[in-house]
């Protein structure tokens, strides 16, 4: 079964991914890409990473991406006006990118060195447990500094988007 | 290939660590793309958050491969400093907003020249 | 094969029973919401209106959809589905019982069993962060609905809730939190098994007794901000009536705007059933066996049953001399299950389990009709000025009180 939800989620991970680029109202483009951010946690629980799967779902999609559909719908966000796209960007561009694709494909077939393989279940170490020891033992630091980060987050963000007072 | 060595490995295989990889490229560039081509400010700024997230499963698939938690930790502070940047940024875009009632990034351009 | 078939069952059992439940509720609501106004509420269909959900379902199934044409018509269809999902996937990891064994059996000449499985639909290891992520993912269905119906009282409905939802659901889960660090797990099987036993023959083992941090607080925070989570007054906001006509939903009818009731009443029984797991100890009793915990539940159902008794002996109204002795018949046959000795194992843990969830339930519903409306900015003043510094407090006491005692 591993191969099978590997490719659908692939899939719809990709799918959803272009349709954040080729979208023209900016909510559409949040919730295709909440639609990935969901489809990445699934192939986190894959490989094993519950705990991480669960925070992506809990920050990225629950949220990050809500603040965003916030902004936009306070915003009033519009579609985005297409304009000063030219022909020969077309004509020289999808060339391109399908020899990129290919030369890309090539040296990954070629120059990817031998890799193991991923099988559901054959690796527990990304429970709650083992993600919460490493944090608060070996990673002390990291995660003190970035509690700092944040406090300098919220701090900018509220001098940031604060009404002028007077 | 054969269709039934194809259908059982669909079936009991295990899924190569390259492809996880190969998938975390593709989601990367597809956000460089929208980085370069969407003009809306917040779309350009999803993109952002598409290609950490492709980051992301680079770190887990790694993870993975190395028997490690490491990776998982990493993830983790990659959500962290993105959420820190949404509300920062998504502050910036208020201003900005405010200012200039404008979203198109070819329009914000006064640093210009 | 033998797994997909007991899944199959168990699935199709917790929908129908779940379905039932959310359409009752809406009755049990609004007759305690009557009597507490001293009214008697639905009474017309069937004896004491006990049809009137079903009438409404057929009201609801019946009328027209109207398609307002000033719609995105994608998401203004979508949301209300998305809604109910979100709300209906995390009663699926909701533990309600202990194991059960059914006894092998010969059917045709084969057979089956026997076969062990546990009262829930699944059991996973990170169970509680999984009902986080799904709360946190229900609030897309009503910014949504929101901002796709292109009205402005829609619109401000839906900021409201998506401002209220990420502000609630730090306190929530700083509340969830502490109980946390006493039981060492995230599965809510394995959590409501932490909390068997009892402190001097007769004091329950639940989180809010618990011996180094008894966690009466994070209970009181994290019902609070369930309230503000499910949208219920008084943190209903995003559907205001008498300031937003009715918030997120007012342009949907028929199904649609039902799908957003069972939503709401969806999320409520997965808040209460989630409280009743962290922190009031599962499905374990109130005080041992020995003490005769296993005969409160006949003698409960027997007590009800003589009061329908009486009050059909000497009745109020005309058809309360039919109506109620068959309530009263009822009610002694489920004491009489309840007390038989086979089926105690099964039903008891059941039978505390929903006891404790009604309870919480009605909570919800006694608030409803006592507390008027918070005002906005006390609204969010009132999580981020308080809640969330108490939440935080609670939570650096309990892993103080936990450090000091292991």
């Amino acid at each position: 079964m591993d191969p099978l939800f590997f490719l659908l989620f692939a899939f719809i991970a990709v799918a959803c991914g272009v349709n954040v680029v080729l979208q023209k109202h900016p909510i559409s483009s949040a919730l295709s890409l909440v639609a990935v951010m969901a489809s990445l946690a699934v192939l986190y629980l894959l490989q094993g990473a519950e705990f991480i799967a669960m925070a992506q779902m809990i920050v990225y999609a629950g949220a990050i991406m809500v603040l965003f559909i916030f902004v936009i719908m306070l915003l009033n966000a519009g579609t985005e006006e297409t304009k000063g796209r030219s022909w020969m960007a077309l004509i020289f561009g999808v060339p391109a990118i399908i020899g990129l694709l290919g030369s890309l494909a090539y040296f990954m077939q070629t120059g990817m060195p031998k890799l193991g393989e991923v099988k559901f279940g054959d690796w527990k170490g990304g429970g709650a447990y083992e993600v919460g020891y490493a944090l608060f033992t070996q990673y002390l630091l990291p995660f003190e500094v970035t509690s700092v980060l944040i406090l300098i987050a919220i701090v900018g963000a509220i001098v940031l988007a604060r009404k002028e007072l007077d | 290939m054969d269709p039934a060595q194809v259908l059982e490995t669909l079936k009991h295989g295990a899924v190569p660590t390259a492809w996880y990889l190969a998938l975390s490229a593709v989601l990367f560039v597809i956000g460089v793309a929208g980085f370069i081509l969407r003009r809306n400010i917040i779309t350009v700024f999803m993109c952002i958050e598409l290609m950490l997230n492709a980051v992301n499963l680079s770190f887990i698939a790694f993870a993975h491969e190395h028997k490690q938690v490491a990776g998982h930790l990493f993830t983790f502070f990659v959500m962290v400093v993105a959420a820190a940047e949404a509300a920062v940024g998504l502050a910036i875009i208020l201003t900005v907003f405010r200012n200039r009632s404008t979203l198109n990034i070819d329009e914000i351009e006064s640093l210009k020249n | 094969m033998e797994f997909l078939v007991i899944t199959g069952v168990k699935l199709a059992l917790i929908l129908f029973i779940f379905m039932t439940a959310l359409a009752y509720l809406q009755w049990v609501e609004r007759k305690v919401i009557a009597h507490v106004q001293v009214r008697m509420g639905p009474s017309r269909v069937g004896p004491h209106g006990l049809l009137q959900p079903l009438a409404d379902v057929i009201k609801l199934i019946t009328k027209e959809g109207v398609l307002p044409p000033h719609v995105n018509k994608f998401y203004y269809l979508a949301a209300p589905f998305f809604a109910v999902f979100m709300a209906l996937i995390s009663i699926s990891i909701i533990p309600f019982g202990t194991d059960i064994t059914i006894p092998a059996m010969v059917i045709a000449g084969k057979t089956f069993g026997p076969y062990k499985t546990m009262m829930e639909l699944a059991d996973i290891n990170v169970g509680v962060l999984l009902i986080l992520a799904v709360s946190s993912l229900g609030v897309y269905g009503i910014a949504l609905a929101g901002w796709s119906s292109n009205n402005k009282y829609a619109l401000l409905g839906g900021l409201r809730s998506s401002a209220q939802m990420i502000s609630y659901e730090l306190p929530m889960s700083l509340a969830i939190a502490a109980p946390l660090l006493t039981a060492g797990t995230l599965s809510l099987r394995a959590i409501a098994d932490t909390q068997k036993g009892f402190y001097f023959g007769f004091l329950p083992h639940w989180a809010i007794f618990q011996f180094p941090a008894p966690q009466i607080f994070s209970f009181i925070i994290f019902m609070i901000a369930a309230f503000a989570e499910t949208n219920r007054i008084p943190f209903d906001l995003p559907e205001a009536e008498n300031e937003l006509v009715a918030g997120f939903h007012v342009e949907y009818s028929s199904m649609s705007f039902a799908a957003f009731f069972m939503a709401e009443y969806a999320n409520m029984v997965t808040v209460c059933s989630v409280a009743t797991i962290l922190f009031l100890g599962g499905w374990h009793p109130l005080f041992p066996e020995s003490m005769g915990s296993n005969l409160v539940a006949p003698l409960l159902m027997a007590a009800v049953g003589s009061v329908c008794l009486y009050h059909g002996l000497n009745p109020a109204r005309p058809f309360d001399r039919i109506t109620l002795p068959v309530f009263a018949v009822v009610f002694f046959g489920m004491a009489g299950l309840l007390a038989f000795p086979p089926t105690v194992p099964i039903i008891m843990p059941i039978f505390w389990f929903t006891a404790k969830l009604l309870f919480l339930l009605f909570l919800f519903v006694w608030i409803r009709a006592t507390l008027p409306r918070f005002r906005y900015d006390q609204l969010m003043g009132f999580a981020w000025k308080f809640l969330f510094p108490v939440a935080l407090l609670n939570l650096l006491v309990t892993g103080f009180l936990v450090a000091l005692v292991s």
